[in-house]
């Protein structure tokens, strides 16, 4: 076998995914998968919410507060993932400059803004009965505050610059180094926060002592909110790559009229 | 190479504007803390280190958009692009350049303005220390920013936006370390960790600056 | 009704909270595709026109 025929054996394989990269085979790609996200998005997350929220025991040391792990563990987990996803989005454009996947990540911030807004406010409503107040320097909270200042400034980079391309360079360049930055900051909050006032906190971790009776609804929820994510970024992306083209028409036209 | 460090410090000397402004500020920042948290020395002092480095940081900031600024209007920049010397190099010697105008005087007279809010005698040399070894980051950073929103009309509020969270973590561990070795505590780790991120910087970030430039000239 | 105990005023809120920001993401999401799809629309029009 030569070179050439193995690296297209390898591009058919990849195919598949690539195809939606083509933002005329993605728009007829994601309007066939649009309805089944959401009927997935529907089918796990209103059982999941209505089982959290109706049929969970309260826990000893919580009380019915451990309700509030149906809302505020699934946005800070779509806060991070969707920062994550964002991030793969902008190497694939940087390295294969596809359209579509510049637009994607432009789509998914003001979701991931939204998780994280949500995410916070949670956090500071359960911290108020748990520690005593609303809002506490604890590294966790702290980071999530930081990560919603990256999502405000990328957002704000995206709106600056006129030119899509430009800003979709710019705004990759951004999230790349940002996400260095946000993980630096993570460890620097970690360390600060210890240093100034040791175990002073209530320890929240969840993963380990949540039994089974509030695992499985939240596993449905969390499901849920990956679903209720994809369903929001195919529209998302859809409209960002219809008003990619309008202003490509736009441009035309001008130019015509010139 | 030279040349252009050369001729970026005697545009910021002769423009008067970057060189004696941060300064100023910071001096005005300084002097605005006491009247804002009290003027008991026991309180200043405590917070003097923290004030120190949020006083510096913002300095740094005001100046950061001069960096390439003019020379994207006046054409320079256009000209540096086509340069033999990377853009790259050319990225870097202009942060050095912002920090010898900025980072280095700002360095230089926080110990001074340390006894404005009653730091304890050692604590002088943390500053100093730390800042010195912190500020340079911060320089590289700016630069960061400041490239990427280069060919923005108004694009000096956006970067304050994107250049501040980057800060963050330079700011915590510069203030972690200044205060406990004011203290007396044992700071060789936030230390390292700042070194870490400013090395760090300066061997990456003018790599990220480049190519935002290079997207800005396009 | 289910008894909260004294946590309902922060089970209720904090899922008051999410629950709005997400219909909020939802209707802002379905504005602005409609308003692109609309204009998408009308700028293919105006270039059909034009051609033809």
């Amino acid at each position: 076998m030569t070179n050439a025929q193995r690296t297209k054996q390898a591009d058919d394989r990849w195919n598949w995914l690539w195809e939606w990269a083509n933002p005329v085979k993605f728009m007829a790609l994601s309007g066939k998968v649009l309805p089944f996200a959401a009927a997935i998005a529907a089918l796990t997350l209103v059982p999941g919410v209505i089982w959290g929220f109706f049929f969970t025991p309260e826990a000893d040391k919580f009380g019915s507060s451990v309700k509030i792990i149906y809302v505020h563990v699934p946005t800070a987990m779509m806060a991070i993932n969707i920062w994550v996803m964002m991030l793969v989005a902008s190497l694939i454009w940087i390295v294969r400059r596809h359209q579509v996947s510049a637009l994607a990540a432009k789509a998914a911030a003001l979701i991931g803004m939204v998780m994280t807004l949500a995410a916070l406010f949670t956090g500071a409503i359960w911290g108020e009965p748990m520690w005593g107040t609303y809002w506490a320097w604890d590294p966790r909270l702290t980071s999530f505050l930081i990560l919603f200042l990256f999502y405000l400034g990328y957002m704000a980079l995206w709106g600056a610059i006129e030119n899509p391309d430009t800003a979709a360079d710019l705004t990759a360049v951004l999230c790349i180094v940002g996400s260095v930055f946000a993980l630096l900051s993570r460890y620097a909050v970690n360390f600060w926060n210890q240093g100034l006032h040791q175990g002073a906190s209530l320890s929240l971790d969840k993963q380990e002592n949540v039994s089974d009776v509030y695992w499985f609804p939240l596993v449905l929820t969390l499901v849920g909110f990956v679903a209720l994510f994809v369903l929001l970024l195919l529209i998302r992306t859809r409209t960002e790559v219809r008003l990619r083209r309008l202003h490509a028409l736009e441009t035309r036209e001008r130019m015509i009229d010139a | 190479m030279i040349a252009l460090l050369i001729r970026d410090l005697r545009l910021a000397m002769r423009a008067g504007g970057g060189f004696g402004l941060g300064l100023a500020f910071f001096l005005i920042v300084t002097v605005l803390v006491p009247f804002g948290v009290g003027p008991e020395s026991a309180t200043l002092a405590r917070i003097a280190p923290g004030i120190l480095w949020v006083g510096a940081l913002l300095a740094c900031l005001l100046s950061l958009d001069r960096i390439f600024q003019l020379d994207y209007e006046d054409g320079t920049l256009d000209l540096l692009a086509t340069a033999p010397l990377p853009m790259e190099g050319a990225v870097a010697v202009k942060a050095l350049a912002h920090w010898l105008v900025t980072g280095l005087p700002l360095t230089l007279s926080a110990p001074v303005f340390a006894t404005l809010l009653n730091l304890p005698g050692t604590g002088h040399i943390w500053v100093f220390v730390t800042l010195l070894i912190g500020t340079p980051a911060l320089s590289m950073i700016g630069a960061f920013g400041a490239a990427l929103t280069v060919g923005l009309k108004r694009g000096g509020l956006l970067m304050s936006l994107l250049v501040l969270p980057l800060y963050i973590p330079t700011l915590i561990f510069g203030a972690e370390a200044a205060t406990r070795g004011t203290e007396g505590m044992a700071n060789a780790t936030p230390l390292a960790l700042m070194a870490g991120i400013t090395a760090g910087s300066i061997a990456l970030l003018p790599f990220a600056a480049a190519a935002a430039i290079r997207v800005n000239l396009r | 009704m289910l008894d909260l105990g004294k946590y309902a005023g922060a089970v209720m809120s904090s899922w008051g909270v999410t629950i709005l920001l997400l219909v909020l993401l939802g209707v802002i999401t379905w504005r602005q595709s409609v308003n692109a799809r609309a204009r998408l629309k009308a700028a293919e029009d105006r270039r059909k026109a034009r051609n033809g």
